[in-house]
């Protein structure tokens, strides 16, 4: 019960952390463009626009930095034995990212936001530079953390204390699955914010906003959504490679796969599958794409669950080793498959802008307003993939995520805290979404007027 | 000094630090509403706070961060242990946060209001818990030869530690009073003058209580150290300063009398990081409870070379925002015409 309790938070806050920390980090970039852009070319739509999706960005700040402090606690409140074994490796990701990362992103965020009147506009630019490059600093620190619990690299076994030890931060540092995953979730960030300043510039575009002002950012949106996103889907399938090589039963539990197979075919859709169901009824399936996908060759071995079970069973001793086979199975499919739809949209997009037929669409606006929900699919299934592909580990073969909780916590201060939690967060989900709702559908701030562009722009104040 | 005694060190500092910055925007988050006498007003107190508050809130994180990293059995008891307090300060400072960047974006004056009492509560809970956590450190709790915590949510409860709380509160009170004065102009400087006129003395009178009391439970002897004399001095010579309208000295004496409360805790603390009142054997120290030297050497490399840059690039934020802030630019507040007696619109 505590475990399941313990789980249930740990997914929930990290899920709904994820919705906002991308939007960050690909707004904060996406928003340095456009003040870049307006710096170098001196046209005032970019001014606007910068000031427009800027507001946008910092709402959605205020409460991915206040849910990234829950993160931070929930270690050690709900997993207090998992920090205590492993907090010599751990830890030192999280005080760095402290000390590079936040420190960056919310001193300058402040002083972008508030300095408009105050910095030369050189400086206000690096300013906002300087915030994106916090937000990507910091992805990378929870990355090499996170990465460390799917393949644990750089470290011994302390023989009096019984507990793993950093001994090579530099391997941390360059642990494939860190490298991979890293990139990986960098573009999968700049395409959720490259997919709602789209979706923004469309709605606008539909409704009579400025065309020409929102022609601009929606092309913008679209330059950097297509490349992430083709990026991103090639660098997830390295990923895969990477991720078999080292968790297999994550791969082949995404496939559904109990039995050894070679080569194997990619199913795109089955019913049945799961822990009960070991030979489920493949509706569609390509042959040889699952061995191209976890091994990159044509023929590839991909070693299956039952296989690997008995193989774990041996080594670690009696139990279950497989992860949740319907999570895995769909989370993949849900990814892939949106993923697919974003480029597909992007592909569209690029097209109609190439015909300059991007405002007058009346489909492709519809479409790209409502394509703004498929990113964030796209990223909860991801991290479903990768997460509940580890179990029932914590860290990949070290610990088990049952030995992990805090032994001191009780069933009913973990339901209490679940509730408290999902109350808020709903609360605050809501009054976020009705505050970028109301700020996406805002007119554009007024130009400068004409004569007083060398006069200081009035500071954001609260 | 060894790796062990600078990270706890260092983890005094990131405390200490947190609270002589995020002090004074406590205070203004707690004083904003009593001291504004309007909407312009508030807005102008919470906006002498706007473009700094998030970075004073790094401190918090980063110290977590450090005793994670530094000292994972610290971090794993204390946290574990002080759970559901713990839940309680991060909604008041989850709510505190998104109250700076919400409440003016609601037009109705009732959405204002809503956020306003939300930014109060939390700036007033969120210290005092912190005080309440840092204070039983010291005074001990049921800790087992586990280093588990064994007691309850009310055992986090003693006097000592609520003592600890309630000082750090009327220390933020007269910190954010004295920063007030410092940024601001007109009625609104008059207003937190004279609220940290009336403020000081209590702040005093607690102050003295608390190095008193703290030297007491840690049993260190029966004098004071250095650091809870400059503690009582300095909160003795901000009562006087603020009488004597001396700004900027003032807030100089109520940074100091921060710091050095905060400091004493840690202090008495040293080498204990967590006492138990189960047994002294049981206690957690920075030797039981440390990460190993190589991760304690790393993490020192990145902070001797980075934590420099930080203290620039903040220090250089203060500088930018140096000017006052004047209730006048943020325009009257809307009020309907004033209507003659029995006119139907008075009612």
């Amino acid at each position: 019960m505590q475990l399941d309790l313990a789980r249930w938070q740990f997914a929930f806050i990290s899920v709904n952390h994820f919705f906002f920390v991308p939007v960050t980090i690909g707004l904060a970039f996406l928003t340095a463009l456009l003040q870049t852009a307006w710096h170098t070319g001196g046209r005032p739509e970019y001014l606007r626009l910068t000031r427009f999706f800027g507001t946008l960005l910092v709402i959605n700040v205020a409460i991915g930095v206040v849910t990234g402090l829950v993160q931070e606690f929930q270690f050690g409140m709900n997993w207090s034995a998992y920090s205590r074994l492993v907090g010599d490796i751990f830890g030192a990701p999280l005080a760095m990212e402290g000390l590079l990362a936040f420190f960056l992103e919310s001193t300058f965020l402040g002083l972008w936001l508030f300095g408009w009147d105050k910095l030369s506009r050189r400086v206000h630019l690096l300013t906002i530079w300087l915030v994106a490059l916090g937000t990507v600093l910091s992805a990378a620190f929870i990355m090499a953390a996170n990465s460390w619990m799917q393949h644990p690299v750089g470290y011994t076994i302390n023989r009096q204390t019984g507990k793993p030890q950093l001994n090579d931060i530099w391997a941390v540092l360059t642990n494939p699955v860190f490298l991979w995953g890293y990139a990986h979730v960098l573009l999968a960030s700049l395409v959720t914010g490259a997919a709602v300043m789209l979706a923004v510039s469309a709605w606008q575009l539909r409704r009579g906003g400025d065309r020409d002002v929102f022609t601009k950012s929606a092309r913008l949106a679209l330059i950097v959504l297509a490349p992430a996103m083709i990026f991103a889907m090639l660098i997830g399938s390295e990923l895969g490679v990477i991720e078999a090589k080292y968790q297999p039963m994550k791969i082949a539990a995404a496939e559904a796969q109990w039995t050894t197979c070679q080569p194997c075919s990619f199913s795109l859709f089955q019913i049945g599958g799961g822990s009960q169901d070991r030979t489920p009824t493949q509706i569609l399936s390509i042959p040889h794409l699952l061995s191209l996908l976890a091994t990159n060759s044509w023929n590839g071995k991909v070693t299956g669950l039952s296989p690997l079970q008995a193989q774990y069973s041996k080594r670690y001793g009696p139990g279950n080793y497989v992860p949740n086979v319907f999570i895995q199975y769909w989370s993949m499919r849900v990814m892939a498959y949106t993923a697919a739809l974003v480029f597909l949209l992007s592909g569209w997009g690029l097209w109609l802008t190439r015909r300059k037929k991007l405002a007058t669409s009346r489909w492709f606006l519809i479409a790209a307003t409502w394509a703004v929900i498929l990113p964030f699919g796209m990223n909860t299934a991801g991290w479903l993939l990768t997460e509940s592909g580890r179990q029932p580990w914590i860290v990949q073969g070290i610990m088990l995520t049952r030995n992990g909780i805090s032994p001191s916590v009780s069933t009913a201060a973990l339901a209490i805290s679940l509730t408290i939690f999902v109350l808020l967060y709903v609360t605050l989900g809501l009054v976020d979404l009705l505050l970028m709702l109301r700020y996406s559908r805002k007119e554009l701030p007024p130009p400068v007027p004409e004569g007083d562009e060398h006069l200081p722009i009035p500071a954001v104040q609260y | 000094m060894t790796l062990t005694d600078f990270w706890f060190a260092v983890i005094t500092v990131l405390w200490t630090g947190f609270f002589v910055l995020e002090g004074f925007d406590f205070g203004v988050g707690m004083l904003h509403g009593a001291l504004g006498g309007g909407e312009a007003g508030r807005r102008a107190a919470i906006n002498t706070i706007g473009p700094l508050w998030d970075g004073n809130e790094v401190w918090l994180i980063v110290a977590g961060a450090a005793m994670f990293a530094a000292f994972p059995g610290w971090y794993a008891t204390m946290f574990s242990g002080f759970y559901l307090a713990l839940v309680v300060l991060l909604v008041a400072l989850i709510v505190r946060g998104v109250a700076f960047e919400y409440r003016g974006k609601g037009l109705s004056p009732r959405w204002r209001r809503t956020w306003d009492v939300l930014l109060t509560v939390g700036s007033v809970a969120a210290p005092l818990l912190i005080g309440v956590a840092l204070g039983d450190l010291l005074h001990g709790l049921p800790v087992n030869a586990k280093q588990e915590y064994t007691g309850s949510f009310f055992t986090l409860l003693q006097p000592y530690g609520l003592f600890t709380g309630v000082t750090l509160v009327a220390l933020c009170v007269l910190h954010g009073a004295t920063f007030l004065t410092l940024k601001t102009t007109g009625e609104l400087r008059e207003r937190a003058g004279r609220l940290a006129r009336r403020a000081a003395p209590v702040t005093f009178a607690l102050v003295l209580g608390f190095a008193i009391w703290t030297h007491v439970t840690s049993g260190k002897g029966f004098l004071l150290n250095v650091v809870e004399v400059a503690a009582i001095l300095a909160a003795l010579a901000a009562a006087w300063l603020v009488v004597e309208h001396r700004e900027g000295w003032a807030f100089t004496a109520t940074t100091v009398a921060m710091a050095a409360s905060v400091l004493s805790i840690f202090v008495e603390l040293y080498p204990r990081v967590m006492v138990s009142s189960t047994s002294p054997a049981f206690s957690l120290t920075i030797h039981n409870t440390a990460s190993g030297s190589y991760a304690l050497t790393v993490m020192t490399i990145v902070l001797v070379i980075f934590l420099p840059f930080v203290l620039v690039y903040q220090g250089w934020t203060y500088y930018v925002f140096r000017r006052r802030i004047s209730a006048d630019s943020f325009g009257a507040p809307a009020r309907p015409p004033v209507q003659p007696p029995g006119h139907p619109a008075a009612r």
